[in-house]
């Protein structure tokens, strides 16, 4: 073992590091003050983050059990930028809470079986990221301790993860047993096309596609994201979610190379049924996080429109909106953290008037929902443009123009919600509300995000060229 | 090379002063956003007099050629590596005058508007207005890419749309600045398409590459294959072009919206609606000539016949509005019109390019003293609180230098020699001359009707019958209102504007800018120019005949030729044409069975769409029934649906 172990794992060891340092913290118990803790962490966070802009090489480790290039950290840090808004916004939440570091610890394990699961070579690899990343996920999700709602969550989270896992584990296994390998590089040429080998691949697909919560593997979405903590919600909806596309674009995808006929029948099916339900049930949803909730669905069915391409300009347009995604779904929840905790109120009937009271927080949700409707000239817009664009691709037009439909139907509903804000009267407003300044910067870098994403096209051809394969 | 960023800021300077007046400025330093606003200008004049004079004089000749320079290009939106939106800055003849003009006519209306608005309550907002406007402007002349030009086209219509709704109180303001808005609307669709044509064919939205591939023989062959309606596509292209510059610049029959955008504030008219944004379609022409002139030259024809006919029409309405504004708007378009007409007859390079290099001459010294005509026209609005003729006259005693420097534009205007407009407009005339008689000779009645009109309108104000200075007092909403002079903020852009309507005309105009970037001398033919001054002359003697002194001539005349009268002075009912069209013809065929359609088919559909989603949605709804033993359920039938599917698929 040399140095390359380092540099290779850096992004890993580094989040082993913080989270070492914060276990530490805790057992040492030396800080009281929450509120330096949290600027601790949140110092911490940054360096990571900007850490993750160095020192990025490429090579594998361990028998190609683990591999790294640019464009995986890249990825990384994409994560590790969307983990310190989150951290940023919890704020207001976490100063008040028992466990801080706790939390932090669970966060950030989490995100480092992402980080493995990305890296990954190797099924047995894969598998274990998998699970690191699920299972310290649904303690986050009990972070409420005191509220039923959310132990209720917790529990449909781990039981769901864990069929899910059962099923893909199945799957594995049988690929292994025809295939005798559980390398993801050779993978490709041991698969004939064999219908075991195929039920498989779809059995595999369906693991990652409960992560994506795309339907029908989507049911737990509703229950859990209501049920979370806001931050752990907006976690769920923009980390989790972001991640398994890194993992879908690099390993999934390579599998189906010698089937992808049989892919883009299965994409088909998954982009029409998650992109109608999504938006049916969007419509009808009256607590905020369940519709943030399936309106999330009704994305994750444009990205993988936007990946049934199967081509490298289907994979940059994901990954730029997925980066505009994150912008703006922060956003959104960061200003609905900020309600949560200080008025308790999570029902859109409670964002009337909310104009009145806090028209700073309400332009910064409005622009948010824009960006998600895809409004020009939000960066959503582009996001969305490019992903239809590289989804048309294939001549399916068909395709394409029940996406453009869904995307009006969308726009009512995310209208609705600015309505209610900015039209809508109401004798019981939300209060005016003052946030942490942790959490203003963390909807100002969202702001800052949604518009110089909006308004450049430099990011796009960044990550085009970083793509490039 | 000229140092990139001092072009930009041109541009930048104005945006920043709008951002600072309308973010800090409204709230914490209203009574300072005037000075703020004039003070940004007077910067960017200087930077674009200094920006001319290196161009003109430095750099931009090469070989005794002016070059189009780039001097700064940022790719915004790329789509193919030949096909992108720019933002970027061109530098070439043309745009450079532009600038200046920009700049200087904007830098004269801010200090007026200093004292014009002055205890005006929404001060700042309309000095921040102006510098949006100014911002738009630049940026449409720079425009280096024709897409960022359409960008900073549209910013120019808000810019001008918020200006003429100023005063929002005002349900005829609020009225016309919509009706600016519709009809450019329009005609800015015709641009965009003509765009996207231009660009199709093209395969680039750079102005550069659009004239080189379309002038290009071998390229515009293919281009020509490409016929629509007996028209090959570049010629589409160019023509809806054309149609949006006509939008703008108030072309027949799109003109009606210019004169009732005088409703905004007289400044703002001087500004938008005489000097700079009514030409932007001129200028559009004349960016694109090569395209027009060597691609496609039967649409020059078109281009000299809208010019020469809104040019006449507009100077007959001219003769008979009586709202002092609306006789300039009238007049604006007529003018426009010369210089469009003046593009139309001219040719590409060398003694052939007269027609453009006098149609941006005539844009030049145009700008100056129209700007100073309405400049002028405010003063005495000022003064005497009304815009129409009947409560004026008499005024050269008590507004001395109002009535001085309003001579001197309307002998500029009627082409006197040596005043500024008579060199541009015997360039035009003699290059109407040269190609088409019959536009010549219609451009002759016009300028006739203009010297009569003109001083129609002079004499009507400064002569004719004399208030009393008791009696104008009257006048003002029975408040006593103390007469003055305009204050000094507002007389000295007139006196510096009236200077230069006498000596702008001495600019040998032809060796900076011409139609190929090679210098074109500005030769006068005396023997020429006789006939139109003379014309000219019989035109202001006919006005001073009929309205030096108050009589009975000019009601006589109008009783003389009734119709004809009748229907000038309503504007040959262009308006009622509209009205027509658009409620009568557009309502009843078009909107009504729509509407039938709409509510019945439409509707129906979407009422069942809806009612259908709802259904959908409310049965659907027991598959979220949060049981966790359901969604496992449903998470395996999903899977078993896949294998399914695939089986199927497989055998």
């Amino acid at each position: 073992m040399n140095f390359d172990f380092f540099i290779l794992m850096k992004s890993e060891l580094s989040l082993l590091l913080i989270i070492f340092l914060l276990l530490f913290l805790k057992i040492w118990d030396g800080i009281k003050n929450p509120i330096t803790l949290l600027h601790l962490t949140n110092v911490l966070l940054l360096i990571n983050f900007l850490f993750g802009f160095i020192l990025n090489s490429h090579g594998e480790l361990f028998n190609g059990m683990f591999s790294t290039n640019s464009s995986l950290a890249l990825e990384k840090n994409i994560l590790n930028f969307g983990v310190l808004i989150i951290s940023l916004q919890s704020f207001d939440w976490l100063k008040t809470h028992k466990h801080l570091l706790e939390y932090y610890v669970l966060l950030l394990s989490t995100l480092l079986g992402m980080f493995y699961m990305i890296s990954s070579g190797n099924f047995l690899m894969f598998y274990l990221g998998l699970e690191l990343a699920s299972i310290p996920l649904a303690a986050l999700v009990n972070f409420d301790l005191e509220k039923r709602k959310s132990s209720e969550a917790a529990m449909k989270m781990i039981l769901s993860s864990a069929f899910a896992s059962g099923v893909m584990l199945f799957g594995i296994s049988i690929l292994y047993g025809t295939t005798g390998s559980l390398t993801f590089s050779e993978m490709p040429g041991l698969i004939t096309g064999r219908t075991l080998q195929l039920a498989a691949l779809i059995f595999i697909f369906s693991g990652f596609a409960f992560k994506l919560s795309a339907v029908p593997f989507h049911f737990w979405t509703a229950d859990v994201y209501e049920g979370a903590p806001v931050s752990v919600t907006s976690f769920l909806s923009v980390i989790s979610k972001a991640a398994m596309v890194f993992v879908f674009i690099s390993i999934l995808m390579p599998l189906f190379v010698g089937n992808l006929h049989l892919f883009y029948i299965i994409l088909l099916v998954t982009i029409v049924l998650t992109i109608l339900i999504g938006n049916l049930f969007a419509i009808r949803q009256s607590n905020i996080k369940r519709f943030l909730a399936f309106s999330s669905i009704a994305q994750v069915g444009y990205v993988l429109l936007g990946l049934s391409a199967g081509n490298s300009m289907g994979v940059s347009a994901s990954i730029y909106f997925l980066i505009v995604y994150l912008f703006s779904n922060l956003a959104a929840f960061g200003v609905i953290s900020l309600v949560s905790v200080h008025s308790g109120k999570e029902n859109i009937d409670d964002y009337k008037g909310f104009y009145k009271t806090n028209p700073v927080l309400s332009w910064a949700i409005t622009i948010a929902l824009f960006s998600l409707a895809g409004i020009p000239p939000t960066a959503g817009f582009f996001g969305k443009l490019f992903l239809v664009t590289a989804g048309a691709s294939k001549g399916n037009f068909a395709l394409i123009a029940f996406a453009a439909l869904n995307m009006v139907v969308s726009l009512y509903y995310y209208l609705r919600i600015v309505k209610a804000i900015f039209v809508d009267v109401n004798e019981d407003p939300i209060p005016k509300l003052k946030g942490s300044l942790s959490l203003n910067l963390g909807l100002l870098l969202c702001f800052i995000g949604i518009v110089i994403t909006g308004f450049t096209s430099g990011l796009y051809q960044y990550i085009a060229q970083a793509f490039n394969f | 090379m000229i140092e990139p960023l001092y072009i930009a800021l041109i541009p930048l300077i104005p945006i920043i002063s709008f951002l600072i007046i309308a973010l800090i400025g409204r709230r914490y330093f209203p009574t300072w956003c005037g000075f703020l606003g004039t003070l940004s200008l007077f910067t960017s004049f200087i930077l674009s007099a200094a920006v001319a004079y290196r161009y003109f004089f430095e750099i931009g000749k090469v070989e005794g050629v002016y070059q189009k320079i780039i001097a700064l290009k940022y790719a915004w939106l790329q789509f193919t590596p030949d096909l992108s939106i720019d933002m970027g800055l061109l530098l070439d003849p043309i745009s450079v005058m532009m600038i200046v003009i920009v700049t200087f006519i904007s830098l004269m209306v801010h200090v007026y508007s200093l004292g014009y608005m002055k205890g005006d309550a929404r001060i700042s907002t309309y000095f921040s207005f102006l510098s949006l406007f100014t911002f738009s402007m630049l940026g449409l002349v720079l425009a280096s890419n024709i897409f960022m030009m359409y960008i900073f086209w549209e910013l120019v219509g808000v810019s001008s749309f918020l200006l003429i709704g100023y005063y929002y109180d005002k349900p005829s303001a609020v009225a016309a600045s919509k009706k600016a808005f519709i009809v450019t609307r329009f005609a800015d669709l015709g641009f965009l398409i003509g765009i996207l044509v231009l660009s199709y064919y093209t395969g680039s939205l750079d102005f550069g590459i659009i004239i080189e591939r379309s002038t290009d023989p071998a390229f515009s062959g293919s281009l020509a294959a490409v016929s629509f309606m007996g028209l090959s596509a570049l010629t589409w292209g160019v023509l809806l072009v054309f149609i949006g510059g006509a939008g703008k610049s108030a072309m027949f029959p799109l003109h009606i919206w210019l004169p009732d955008a005088m409703e905004g504030p007289t400044p703002v008219s001087a500004l938008i609606h005489a000097a700079t944004m009514v030409v932007a379609g001129v200028y559009i022409v004349a960016r694109l000539f090569p395209v027009f002139s060597l691609a496609c030259p039967g649409s020059l024809d078109v281009v000299a016949y809208v010019g020469i006919f809104s040019s006449l029409f507009a100077a007959i309405i001219a003769c008979t509005q009586t709202d002092i504004k609306r006789v300039l708007a009238y007049s604006t378009i007529s003018q426009i019109g010369f210089m469009m007409f003046a593009l139309g007859v001219s040719g590409y390079g060398g003694e052939q390019g007269l027609g453009y290099m006098g149609s941006m001459f005539h844009l030049f010294t145009h700008s100056i003293f129209k700007a100073l005509l309405f400049l002028g026209a405010g003063s005495v609005i000022h003064y005497v609180h009304s815009n129409e003729m009947k409560d004026m006259g008499g005024l050269r005693k008590l507004m001395p230098i109002t009535h001085l420097t309003f001579l001197l534009a309307c002998l500029a205007i009627a082409g006197i020699p040596p005043f500024a407009g008579f060199f541009s407009k015997e360039e035009i005339l003699l290059a109407a001359w040269n190609s088409n008689k019959l536009v010549y000779y219609l451009a002759i009645i016009t300028a006739t009707l203009t010297a009569f009109y003109m001083f129609r309108l002079y004499f009507s104000i400064f002569w004719n019958k004399t208030f009393s200075p008791k009696q104008l007092e009257g006048h003002v909403n029975g408040e006593t209102h103390k007469l003055h002079e305009a204050p000094g903020t507002m007389l000295f852009p007139l006196i510096i504007l009236g200077l230069l309507s006498v000596v702008a005309g001495f600019v040998p105009f032809g060796k900076f800018v011409s139609s190929d970037g090679l210098a074109l001398s500005n030769e006068l033919h005396l023997s020429f120019s006789v006939v139109p001054v003379l014309l000219a002359i019989v035109g202001i003697i006919m006005a001073f005949s009929f309205y030096q002194k108050e009589n009975a001539a000019p009601k006589k005349l109008a009783t003389g030729l009734k119709g004809f009268y009748t229907s000038a002075y309503h504007k040959f009912y262009i308006d009622e044409v509209y009205l027509f069209i658009t409620h009568k013809l557009v309502f009843n065929l078009i909107g009504r069975p729509a509407a039938w359609i709409d509510k019945n088919v439409v509707d129906g559909s979407m009422n069942g769409i809806a009612a259908l989603t709802g259904s959908i949605s409310s049965l659907i709804k027991g598959l979220q029934s949060g049981k966790l033993q359901d969604y496992t359920l449903y998470f395996f039938s999903g899977l078993i649906g896949f294998v399914l599917l695939i089986i199927y698929l497989w055998t």
